[in-house]
């Protein structure tokens, strides 16, 4: 008899293309559902938190439907949660945009800047380097993933496994920590390497 | 450099079919986009784009359906353009599954649609396409090069390096640069151009037009291109994508 699937929400508060991380989430067997609903987002396995555009948009969309709240209780619980892209970006303290400073959830401490290379966006499939005991990186670690961003985390707690790329500067490409992971990249739009990250977050849903 | 130079195919819809002749092997149906999308997932696209040529309202109603369905599928990035005229436009085709949406001839009409979009879903959206040539007698630009539209059949006596200016500071997050003079001949990219637009934006920029041989991918790349864009090579099977990565790779740029 094999298990049944782990149900996953993700989080539905008007971010842009959010069924490409729908459907990746179903090809490697979560049971998925798109919605804000708290006893839902509660109850699933895990919750992913995507997120494309401003960072104070992204606030703004993730404030009306209450999900400081939604992530701290599962947190609390150690149940899983994943930011993708500026779902990643928010759980830093801050974000700066044109010289505007936008709060953010606050999960680690830091600021999302401006990436500070000689083309920006970073726009397409760059090489990571994630520490050995990574769990999202198992069997992946020398694959590249698809990322879209003009702004990024330049540092990250001593605490986490970090995972660092590089786009003119250095900066966060992933964090696991605890039940809190999240990546700056789009595993919903890396092709299979993307497709094998989440089947191994999937592996940590209890 | 961690970030790979990216080979991307592009594919006319017409109303929901592939139009040109697409020649594979062991094609179910040679006009089917989604298929198409897969088989060039399969062969290693870095992003798959699709230009909407349909004329009708219900060729594009079904175009957001073939949209929709290669979202479903294919997870590599989709970019869709073609008659996208309003940020309602773009909106329906992000909905549909789009990661990127071609604006054309509705920013040179309207300029302050780039900023709408831009600010609505962010810049990472929006690639402006660019059809330009050398300025035919009778026309003049300070740069030479002048914005076309009616795929090249009309002139608009804009600079075409002002123009990609004045979109990078009003929000684009990339540039499509296709060249009129090239597109078609099979002869290359249009070198100089590249390296003159190049010159000018800091938002990746994307090389189309005159793809003939796997050399030519790489002489587009030493501009300082961020990607290749190509349709009929890739069609035709004169190349696979295969056969493009392998020759940049030996001439020292980084692929996935």
């Amino acid at each position: 008899m094999s298990a049944p699937a782990p149900t996953v929400v993700v989080l539905d508060y008007g971010s842009g293309n959010v069924r490409s991380a729908v459907r990746a989430l179903e090809r490697v067997g979560a049971q998925v559902e798109l919605t804000a609903d708290p006893d839902a987002v509660a109850a699933a396995d895990g919750l992913v938190v995507p997120g494309v555009g401003a960072f104070a948009a992204v606030m703004t969309g993730l404030r009306e439907v209450g999900a400081a709240r939604m992530i701290e209780r599962r947190l609390s619980g150690g149940r899983p949660v994943l930011g993708i892209c500026v779902g990643q970006q928010v759980l830093f303290s801050a974000g700066v945009e044109h010289g505007e400073r936008t709060e953010g959830l606050d999960q680690w401490p830091g600021v999302v800047e401006r990436l500070d290379a000689s083309v920006v966006p970073h726009m397409g499939w760059s090489t990571v380097t994630p520490p050995t005991d990574s769990v999202l990186f198992e069997g992946i670690a020398d694959e590249r993933f698809y990322f879209v961003h003009s702004y990024a985390a330049r540092t990250a707690p001593d605490y986490a496994r970090v995972t660092w790329a590089t786009h003119g500067v250095e900066f966060v490409a992933a964090v696991e920590n605890g039940a809190l992971s999240a990546t700056q990249f789009h595993p919903e739009k890396s092709g299979d390497a993307g497709a094998h990250l989440l089947r191994n977050w999937l592996a940590t849903l209890r | 450099m961690s970030l790979a130079l990216r080979v991307i195919p592009c594919l006319d819809v017409n109303a929901g079919r592939v139009v040109k002749g697409v020649n594979f092997e062991n094609l179910r149906d040679a006009g089917d986009p989604v298929e198409l999308a897969h088989r060039y997932d399969a062969e290693g696209a870095d992003e798959v784009t699709f230009l909407d040529v349909s004329a009708s309202t219900e060729g594009r109603a079904t175009t957001l359906e073939i949209v929709a369905r290669t979202a479903e599928e294919v997870f590599v990035p989709l970019t869709v353009g073609g008659g996208v005229r309003s940020t309602d436009d773009v909106d329906a085709l992000l909905r549909a599954g789009a990661d990127k949406v071609g604006i054309n001839t509705a920013a040179i009409a309207r300029p302050e649609l780039i900023a709408e979009v831009a600010h609505r879903f962010g810049s990472q959206v929006l690639v402006l396409s660019v059809d330009a040539r050398r300025t035919p007698d009778g026309v003049s630009t300070p740069s030479g090069y002048e914005v076309t539209t009616h795929g090249g059949r009309r002139g608009t006596g804009i600079d075409a390096l002002d123009w990609v200016s004045r979109a990078q500071d009003a929000g684009v997050g990339e540039i499509l640069l296709n060249s009129i003079d090239a597109d078609g001949t099979t002869a290359g990219f249009d070198l100089e151009m590249l390296t003159d637009v190049r010159a000018r934006v800091r938002v990746p920029l994307i090389a189309s037009g005159g793809a003939g041989t796997a050399e030519h991918f790489v002489e587009a790349a030493r501009t300082g291109a961020d990607a290749l864009l190509a349709a009929s090579v890739f069609h035709y099977g004169t190349l696979t994508i295969g056969d493009v990565k392998d020759h940049l790779r030996e001439a020292g740029f980084e692929v996935r």
